[in-house]
């Protein structure tokens, strides 16, 4: 398919998304220059303070988006029982894109002021303007032109940070991004990236005419005065009550999912099973970056989501490595209870593990089943692992010393990779994720781990205390998903979605209506 | 002379910079009601921290200024600054405004209405020379040096200040412009009769203008007097000066 077919395709929600992303860039530009330009001229009144302010500014700027992110969400705070910042969602995204719009607005506003030519503001002054007269008549209409340039940087920095905001479900072109990168598609990414380069040379095209033409532009008068302040005023209004709006719909279950297909497909399934079962209003917030599912979760910005046993052990209690899956489920089920007041229900039933590949004709002709089958063959072979299995905790090392493994090479490549380096025969044996779509796909065996290497993955939905609660028919449409996964049958959503194209929404109806969960 | 006819006065006034370094050193000076004096130095010696100390753009460090018989640390130094016109370099023009905005910033400060300053802005393009319906609506970099400078003086004069400070006006101008520019300025004068406070370091605009002219060196007053005495006193950087002055007027009639 081709980005033009794409486009037409899709044109609806590609105005939704633009939208979105065109909401996040003005808004906190907006705020960023209400903040900024005050902040700015305070600067060239009290000098002392221009060292740690810009220097704030600055640190602000080096800070990588995902990191800030992850700061934001569990934080609280309130104003008039109102939260102003923290969670996920549109809210916090614009949190973050202001403390990156600052820089370029404060550093902006006060070299422009500070550079105005010292006879002009001694003419001034010398004329008995009072240092208010000087600076709304003099010093900010002189400076105005680099407080826009600084006002076009800051506006294109949005533009492209913006994109990261899909990762905190906040929206804009991002989701295109991500999902292409998931899928490693790259007419999906295309589709988010081209309109978002668009809009920055779009806004930077229309700012740097402005720029250009304020200059010829006459005195800030008695009235355009008025009407500067009527229009701070009511830019004021308009991004207190979209800020205001861009938090999440109360009263609503947040259904959350992390940012990978099966995530994406196990969070439909949730959301529907929960709309079906108890007709509760459900939001779905999806595509979570890193671990801001879980932050996301305790914060109570989502009421629920699908974890694995493994992740949460190794990474969220980073406990060391348990083999024996009921006991590693026990033992997160009593941490998350004590610790974060959270429930783990039902396992779904399958466990997307590490999975231990070799082509079907090999398995055939060595009869392979288990992973030890592999070990005693396997000396003119090589493997093929992503750089995740080779650094991890329960990764290579610990695998290779297990089994007895000695490949005649090892390659470390991009997992994205490894199965077709399988079937291309340039390596012989990889490890890749045990429900992956395209494991059936390209016909090749799992090989059962049967010296209990790897830490069990079994995929639970985890769900907040105080929404079971609230709402006890939630446990009971969770009950009635247990079990109701196998490893294949997981492949196969997940090749329906990444391999066919389909859309994870009619993907999980599909499935719960065979599971005669929905009718 | 009495004392009523004193418009600014200068009392043992010094000025030192919180360095250390001493600017203007007890400063004895009267300028009489309706007349020009001309500061006239070298760079450095002074002219302009005297000026300065007169609209309170400083405040002395030791003695006191008085205008019109009252000290400046008295006075608000808003009001203090609406009562004295001030023209300086060319680049005291505001570039964001039209000439007729440039010559209404003090009666809009005032709080004129607005079509009394386009009235007056009228009056005062005519009185300096300048057509107005050509010249009100340009930006200063869109005018000639010359015409720069006369907006400056009509700006200075807008709101009829009794006291006008220039400080070296005409500095950046070509001689012939210059030349041109004094000769009205010269008739401005006489028709206005302000009192005025002119700073120069051309000896032959301190003779042309000047009713007194007061010599500075290194932040000291070295003579005060018509300009015809400082061709005649023996002090040797008055003697420069004098100099200067005969070179100007031998190679001024060769051209």
């Amino acid at each position: 398919m081709t980005l033009f077919e794409f486009f037409s395709r899709n044109a609806r929600e590609l105005l939704t998304l633009t939208f979105e992303h065109l909401f996040l860039v003005v808004v906190s530009t907006g705020i960023a220059i209400l903040i900024g330009v005050p902040l700015g001229i305070l600067l060239t009144r009290k000098p002392s303070l221009s060292k740690p302010v810009l220097g704030f500014a600055n640190i602000m700027q080096t800070v990588p988006s995902l990191a800030l992110f992850g700061f934001l969400i569990p934080l609280n705070i309130y104003l008039f029982h109102v939260k102003i910042v923290g969670g996920i969602g549109a809210r916090t995204a614009i949190v973050a894109l202001v403390l990156y719009a600052l820089l370029p607005i404060i550093r902006n506003t006060f070299t422009g002021i500070s550079s105005v030519d010292p006879a002009i503001r001694d003419a001034g002054r010398g004329m008995g303007m009072t240092d208010r007269q000087l600076l709304f008549q003099v010093e900010l209409p002189l400076a105005l032109g680099v407080i826009i340039a600084g006002v076009r940087v800051a506006t294109v920095i949005c533009v492209g940070t913006a994109t990261i905001a899909a990762a905190i479900d906040a929206g804009g072109l991002g989701r295109y991004i991500f999902r292409g990168l998931r899928a490693n598609d790259n007419v999906l990414i295309l589709a988010g990236a081209v309109p978002a380069a668009l809009i920055a040379m779009g806004a930077d095209l229309a700012l740097g005419y402005v720029e250009r033409t304020i200059q010829f532009s006459s005195a800030v008068k008695a009235k355009s005065r008025r009407l500067l302040w009527s229009s701070v005023v009511g830019l004021l209004a308009f991004l207190g009550v979209a800020y205001f709006f861009a938090g999440k719909s109360a009263g609503r279950i947040a259904v959350g999912s992390k940012d990978f297909t099966e995530q994406v497909i196990l969070g439909e399934i949730l959301a529907q099973a929960i709309e079906g079962k108890t007709g509760l209003p459900v939001v779905r917030r999806f595509d979570l970056g890193g671990n801001l599912a879980h932050e996301a979760l305790v914060a109570g910005e989502i009421d629920l989501y699908v974890e694995y046993t493994g992740t949460a052990l190794l990474a969220i209690l980073k406990s060391p490595p348990l083999t024996d899956p009921p006991e590693v489920l026990r033992r997160v089920k009593s941490e998350y209870a004590r610790r974060f007041n959270l429930e783990w229900t039902e396992p779904l039933g399958f466990n997307n593990t590490f999975a231990i590949l070799v082509r079907g004709e090999d398995a055939k002709k060595f009869n392979l089943k288990t992973i030890s089958d592999a070990a005693k063959v396997s000396a003119q072979w090589r493997a093929g692992f992503g750089q995740d299995f080779m650094s991890r905790a329960d990764g290579y090392p610990g695998f290779a010393r297990t089994y007895g493994f000695h490949f005649e090479e090892t390659r470390e490549m991009d997992l994205s990779l490894t199965y077709r380096a399988l079937v291309d025969k340039q390596v012989d044996l990889v490890a890749g994720n045990s429900t992956d779509g395209l494991i059936s796909r390209y016909g090749l065996v799992q090989l059962e781990d049967d010296r209990h290497y790897f830490p069990p993955y079994d995929a639970v939905p985890v769900v907040r205390q105080v929404t079971l609660e609230a709402h006890p028919e939630i446990g009971t449409a969770l009950k009635q998903l247990g079990g109701i996964l196998t490893v294949d049958e997981m492949r196969k959503l997940n090749y329906a979605v990444d391999g066919e194209k389909r859309q994870p929404r009619d993907v999980a109806q599909e499935f719960l209506r065979l599971k005669g969960i929905a009718r | 002379m009495t004392d009523d006819q004193t418009a600014i006065e200068f009392r043992d006034v010094s000025f030192t910079l919180p360095d250390g370094k001493t600017l203007l050193s007890n400063l004895n000076l009267r300028v009489q009601a309706g007349e020009t004096l001309v500061l006239l130095g070298r760079s450095g010696s002074g002219k302009t921290t005297t000026m300065k100390l007169i609209n309170r753009l400083i405040d002395p460090t030791a003695g006191e200024v008085r205008v019109e018989r009252k000290p400046t640390v008295e006075w608000d130094p808003i009001r203090l600054r609406r009562r004295i016109g001030y023209v300086i370099q060319e680049v005291g023009l505001f570039p964001h405004l039209t000439v007729e905005e440039n010559i209404g910033v003090v009666p809009r400060l005032e709080g004129w209405e607005p079509e009394r300053i386009r009235e007056r802005a009228r009056v005062l393009l005519a009185m300096v020379g300048l057509d107005a319906d050509r010249f009100a609506a340009r930006f200063p970099r869109e005018l000639s040096g010359g015409q720069r400078q006369r907006i400056g003086v009509a700006r200075a004069l807008a709101a009829d200040p009794p006291v006008i400070l220039l400080d070296e006006p005409f500095g950046a101008l070509d001689p012939i412009t210059r030349r041109e520019i004094q000769r009205e300025f010269k008739t401005l004068q006489q028709e206005l009769k302000k009192t005025m406070v002119f700073v120069t370091h051309d000896i032959a605009e301190a003779f042309v203008l000047g009713n007194r002219i007061a010599l500075l060196k290194d932040g000291e007053l070295i003579l005060l007097d018509v300009p015809r005495a400082l061709l005649q006193s023996e002090h040797p950087e008055a003697r420069a000066f004098a100099e200067c002055f005969y070179d100007a007027q031998s190679s001024g009639s060769s051209v």
